[in-house]
């Protein structure tokens, strides 16, 4: 079996984000660019997989919809340990873009598992795994905090409200993953990044699909008035302003 | 032309989530000058049912199918996207919780319509159709314009308030064929008589600060003393400490609860990104320059296993328990 990893590049999740042309764009100044924190888990879980020869995984391919500055984000999957990487040569300029461009080239060229972020850290649309399974006409799950593989058959855990469930399908499938899919985001070691400077970035022009929505503009959040700070010796001011400012209890 | 809106049950019975998300609809489709349908898929009594007219709903469509029992997203697409057809719905409005997350994706690709997906005010206009929503986890807004000729909306949990407006209703149930399920629930866990993190309206969380996972009764007391749920910073959910279903923050649950408690916790970007939605964030910290308190409304400086007794007492008295 084949797994797609599709990653997104997004800032650092540290970034103190700022805008620029009267809040119309980002600026990119001074950010480090990273693979969405969703998708690097996402790529952790397919590569354990890959590690244990029972789940007769073949491959770990990474899928990105991006310009060429965001290859050093795919380089850094391939050192983490991607086998190969896609590249769909255009601007993400919405989800549902991304996910028609991501669903040409799986048209193309097939796989059995399909992972993708929960999110993206970024534009937090959620949609972008979802549209790829559509797109397919494939099933999908979402909300997916592990998946395993046993008698080649796929289990994947859903979580739900209150709880979890296991569910079971075939192949091909869009595992749509959240937090407990791995413990802790593999890193890249130095045999790693070395490899990684040889393995194929394969990019793909362009379909014609076009985007349905637009970001207009920006804005930041209203600054919330300054904090009251209370006497640790005296919580029953804190009540009092519970009950009688904010009227929250 | 109307506006739909898809209103999921738990085990047949709707709650407040459902009523926001009518309330919402309710007001779009006054914007847009149009009617407003609600559907529901699965098992669901008429005296549940017509519960969502008190917000709006005139026409409540029930589609029954004995798989609609668990989440298949190719069926619930297929059953929601026939509804949207049939009532020729220009908006299609779900939750951004997981299930909408699950499904709203599916049914806009089916629809060809544009998605806004978390959006947490009504539309700024309808021609052009913009929507207001978080990005960057929060620590920035956008205005999001839909160009599309039907639209899918996905509403932010906790972030539009109950509207009554009572209207007649009329209830249609529909009995709609589907496939098999093509995911198949082969096991679920779930516990019960627990406050669920993402409904809560209070929020009482820990973090490093607790310095030991067996610091958490006063914590747990307090939560039980305002009806609140209990929630925990990463690192606490990755020592083990407290199960990773309570981690709020980034990677973890996002949540908008009206009172949260930031016990222990520093407030790091990421945490700050799960609960930015709160309406009041209550800081206790030692360190009196830690990031929570610029995020906070009220603030303690102190050491958390001596301020939360207090505290539990405190609300105890107000609170009779």
């Amino acid at each position: 079996m084949n797994i797609l990893v599709c990653i997104s590049n997004v800032p650092d999740t540290t970034t103190k984000v700022k805008f620029i042309d009267e809040f119309k764009k980002l600026d990119t100044s001074g950010i480090q660019w990273v693979i969405n924190p969703w998708d690097e888990l996402s790529l952790t879980r397919a590569l354990e997989l890959k590690d244990d020869p029972s789940k007769g995984i073949q491959k770990v391919t990474v899928a990105h919809v991006g310009l060429a500055g965001s290859e050093p984000t795919i380089r850094k999957a391939l050192a983490i340990g991607a086998d190969d990487a896609i590249r769909v040569n255009a601007e993400p300029a919405d989800g549902i873009f991304v996910a028609a461009q991501l669903a040409e080239v799986l048209k193309k060229e097939a796989y059995d598992i399909i992972l993708c972020g929960i999110e993206s850290s970024d534009y937090n649309g959620s949609m972008v795994g979802g549209m790829l399974a559509e797109f397919l006409d494939v099933p999908s799950v979402s909300s997916v905090s592990g998946i395993n593989i046993e008698n080649g058959g796929i289990d994947l855990t859903r979580e739900i409200d209150g709880g979890k469930e296991v569910i079971v399908t075939g192949v091909p499938v869009v595992a749509i993953v959240q937090k407990g899919i791995a413990k802790e985001p593999r890193i890249a070691a130095m045999r790693g990044i070395m490899m990684a400077r040889t393995k194929p970035i394969r990019v793909f022009e362009p379909s014609g699909s076009r985007p349905m929505t637009e970001l207009l503009n920006y804005e930041k959040p209203k600054p919330r008035a300054a904090c009251k700070y209370i006497d640790p010796e005296n919580p029953k001011q804190l009540v009092e302003l519970l009950q009688n400012e904010a009227k929250v209890i | 032309m109307s506006v739909l809106v898809f209103v999921e049950n738990w085990d047949g019975r709707f709650k407040k989530l459902s009523f926001e998300l009518v309330s919402y609809a309710s007001k779009v489709a006054e914007m847009l000058g149009s009617g407003i349908t609600a559907v529901s898929l699965g098992t669901v009594e008429d005296a549940e049912l017509s519960k969502l007219a008190a917000y709006g709903a005139s026409k409540v469509i029930s589609a029954e199918n004995d798989h609609f029992a668990f989440l298949d997203n190719q069926n619930y697409t297929s059953a929601i996207a026939d509804v949207a057809i049939k009532e020729n719905a220009k908006v299609v409005i779900l939750s951004n919780n997981n299930m909408g997350k699950a499904i709203a994706p599916r049914i806009a690709v089916r629809l060809k319509a544009g998605l806004g997906a978390g959006v947490s005010r009504l539309p700024l206009s309808i021609d052009p159709f913009v929507v207001y929503k978080k990005v960057f986890s929060g620590n920035a807004f956008a205005n999001l314009s839909i160009k599309s000729e039907v639209k899918v909306l996905t509403l932010a949990q906790n972030s539009f308030e109950i509207i009554e407006k009572p209207v007649p209703v009329v209830i249609e149930k529909l009995r709609v064929e589907a496939a098999e399920n093509k995911t198949v629930v082969k096991d679920t866990q779930k516990q019960s008589g627990k406050i669920l993190l993402t409904d809560a309206e209070i929020v009482v969380s820990g973090g490093r600060g607790m310095k030991s996972p067996d610091n958490w009764a006063p914590l747990v007391e307090l939560a039980g003393i305002l009806g609140a749920a209990t929630a925990c910073s990463r690192p606490v959910s990755d020592e083990g400490w407290r199960g990773h279903e309570e981690h709020t923050g980034q990677t973890g649950k996002i949540i908008a609860p009206n009172l949260y408690f930031a016990i222990g916790i520093s407030g790091a970007t990421q945490h700050l990104a799960g609960v930015s939605g709160s309406k009041y964030i209550v800081a206790i910290n030692t360190d009196k320059d830690a990031p929570i308190f610029e995020a906070a409304q009220y603030g303690i400086v102190g050491d958390a296993l001596k301020v939360l007794p207090k505290l539990v007492e405190a609300f105890r008295e107000v609170k009779g328990k």
